[in-house]
């Protein structure tokens, strides 16, 4: 199998995250960048898929900070080559974003062959717009479904499954070529040594592909950026770890569960 | 301007989802600022049927071919498309949920519509409208104008009254006829959740840990817990992708709906995507070491503090009560 992974790197919200001074977007001064989360998953799914099945796998993604050290990180885990788009990520919008990665496609340096697959995640926590996907297959004139949790190869297509909700999936049969959203792989990501990704950065490259910016990046008209005000409904206890516990027991027995 | 305002409704197994009763209150509300028609379509085997029960429509349009049995988000667009294009709809409400997914985003791509995804709240302004988006796992809202009034809209479930979305009048419906093309995307069947060792939405009590619990040996401090009162362990999705826990044991809106007499939620930020699975647990304590973690805004008691540490200590203190 042919396949691509599309990466967005996202602010890591274990950071504080402020609103800057226009007040419509995130102060990006104290924003530290991660991999999508979904992301992790679409990639631990693309290695598998390859290992089960052989084939290649092509991470890809536009221009963001920090991105080279996940795309090298990638290498590492297992990927043949990483592909950077020198766009930047920010303010594209999903619309443009999703022009680019269908140039990508048609820059005449790759193409969608029979036995393609594009991996991306199902969400990306920073979306305002549609999720990136669908609007992939949309331009690609390929299949998609999304909120994949598990993916097969069958014949010469694929099976996979969809969740639902309340632990309720589907399974479905995907001709190939296709676009997938992904929410988790069928195992938990791997984890690759600092030492490895290291090696990597001095025996690999990343590839650079020139795609022109897109003229018409609409984005959304974002009036307000701001943090929802605490609803303040918890009653808060404090104290030592003792006291806390204390005041849990007795709001547990209050509930008369103890 | 919008002509009319269409919601898509969302049936699973034979019943209509809650989602589509929010989204038709939410509609109803701009349709009566604007002053123009609210319509609902609903597709799939038993369409016609089960549309007597979206009354809050002012006209309901059914496609009751077997063919859309959670068909792939491209025939449903397609649909929905060739609705807009003869009713000229400016305003298309579509579930942010599992079972609608890509299918807004489509419709954006075919269409000269945009999307606004993860909305909460929706105000009319004028004509313009503007829609409160919730990201970063509620830690963000975003207020977007769509100036002309007119555009794709993704509903975020639990953020609109359902019951303003019920209606025990009967809608007038119209069936659409629509050709259904072979998909490349076919349904097989249903899997349905594994019972697993514990059935967690029969607890009366549940400790429930998140990404904050950091490591699988610490999710054993939970599990002490939960002998200790007579529950048992859930997961916020990260932990359960993790393969701390199985899948089972996850809680929100890919997991199980919990409804214990007291909910107690450990490291667990909670996103919508979790709120959504256990927010009407009649008590929920909550512990995190970030003060203003969305968790508490909706939580009856909170303790900010190291799960990690908290857990053994209360642990003995349960123990202790118990004699
Ligand atoms: C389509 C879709 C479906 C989804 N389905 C689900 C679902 O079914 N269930 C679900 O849960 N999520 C689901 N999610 C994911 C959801 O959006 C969140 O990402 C997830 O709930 C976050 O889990 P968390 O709170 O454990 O992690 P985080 O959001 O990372 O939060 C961890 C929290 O732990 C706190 N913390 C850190 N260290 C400590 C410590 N030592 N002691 C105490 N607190 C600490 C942090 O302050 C933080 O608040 C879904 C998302 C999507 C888009
Ligand atoms: N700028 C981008 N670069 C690469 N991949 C992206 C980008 N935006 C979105 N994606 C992919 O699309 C998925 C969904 O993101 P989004 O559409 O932003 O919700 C992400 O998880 C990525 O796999």
């Amino acid at each position: 199998m042919n396949i691509f992974v599309v990466l967005k790197m996202v602010p890591d919200t274990v950071e504080e995250l402020n609103v800057s001074q226009d007040g419509k977007s995130l102060d990006s001064e104290f924003l530290r960048f991660k991999l999508n989360d979904p992301d992790e998953h679409a990639l631990e799914q693309a290695l598998i898929l390859k290992e089960k099945c052989g084939g290649k796998v092509t991470v890809i993604a536009l221009d963001a900070p920090e991105v080279d050290d996940v795309l090298y990180t990638a290498l590492a885990k297992g990927a043949d080559r990483a592909v950077k788009i020198p766009v930047s990520q920010a303010c594209l919008g999903t619309k443009a974003t999703a022009k680019v990665l269908s140039d990508f496609f048609s820059s005449g340096r790759e193409a969608v062959t029979l036995d393609t697959l594009v991996l991306a995640g199902s969400y990306a926590i920073d979306d305002l717009e549609g999720e990136l996907a669908p609007m992939l297959a949309v331009h690609l004139g390929l299949p998609y479904l999304g909120v994949v949790s598990n993916v097969a190869a069958s014949g010469p297509g694929l099976v996979v499954q969809k969740e639902f909700a309340g632990g309720l999936r589907g399974e479905f049969e995907v001709e190939l070529p296709a676009v997938l959203g992904i929410q988790s792989a069928e195992k938990p990501p791997r984890y690759v040594p600092v030492a490895k990704v290291r090696a990597v950065m001095k025996s690999a490259k990343i590839e650079e592909l020139e795609i022109p910016s897109p003229t018409d990046a609409v984005c959304l008209d974002v009036q307000r950026t701001y943090k929802p005000e605490a609803g303040g409904r918890a009653e808060i206890f404090e104290g030592s770890p003792e006291e806390i516990a204390d005041k849990i027991v007795d709001a547990l027995a209050k509930s008369g569960v103890i | 301007m919008a002509i009319s305002i269409l919601v898509l409704a969302e049936q699973l197994r034979g019943g209509i989802s809650d989602i589509t009763y929010e989204m038709l209150g939410a509609g109803r509300a701009i349709a009566q600022a604007l002053g123009v028609p609210l319509e609902a379509v609903l597709l799939g085997s038993g369409a016609s049927q089960l549309a007597s029960s979206l009354g809050a429509a002012d006209k309901v349009f059914v496609a009751d071919n077997p063919g859309l049995d959670l068909a792939a988000p491209e025939a449903v667009a397609e649909v929905v498309k060739t609705l807009i294009d003869k009713t000229g709809a400016g305003i298309v409400l579509v579930g942010c949920t599992n079972v609608s997914l890509g299918i807004g985003s489509i419709l954006a791509a075919r269409s000269q519509m945009p999307l606004v995804n993860f909305c909460r709240a929706i105000k009319v302004d004028g004509g313009a409208l503007i829609c409160t988006s919730q990201l970063f796992g509620g830690k963000i809202l975003s207020d977007v104008k769509l100036a002309d009034g007119r555009g794709i809209i993704g509903v975020y479930p639990g953020a609109f009254p359902l019951e303003q979305g019920r209606s025990p009048r009967t809608p007038p419906t119209e069936a659409i006829d629509v050709p259904v093309q072979p998909s490349k995307v076919r349904f097989k069947q249903y899997i349905k959740p594994e019972t697993g060792d514990v059935d967690i939405t029969k607890q009366n009590v549940l400790v429930a840990v998140g990404r904050g619990i950091q490591t699988q040996d610490n999710v054993q401090l939970a599990e002490e817990l939960a002998q200790a009162l007579g529950g048992a362990v859930c997961a916020s999705r990260p932990v359960i992708d993790q393969g701390w826990l199985p899948l089972t044991r996850q809680v929100g809106k890919s997991g199980m709906t919990v409804k214990p007499r007291v909910y107690l939620a450990f490291g667990i930020s909670g996103a919508p995507e979790h709120w959504e699975g256990m927010q009407n647990s009649q008590c929920i304590i909550a512990v995190n070491t970030d003060p203003k973690a969305p968790i508490f805004d909706g939580a009856h008691y909170g303790a900010v503090t190291d799960a990690v540490e908290l857990l053994p200590v209360l642990t003995e203190k349960v123990k202790m009560r118990k004699g």
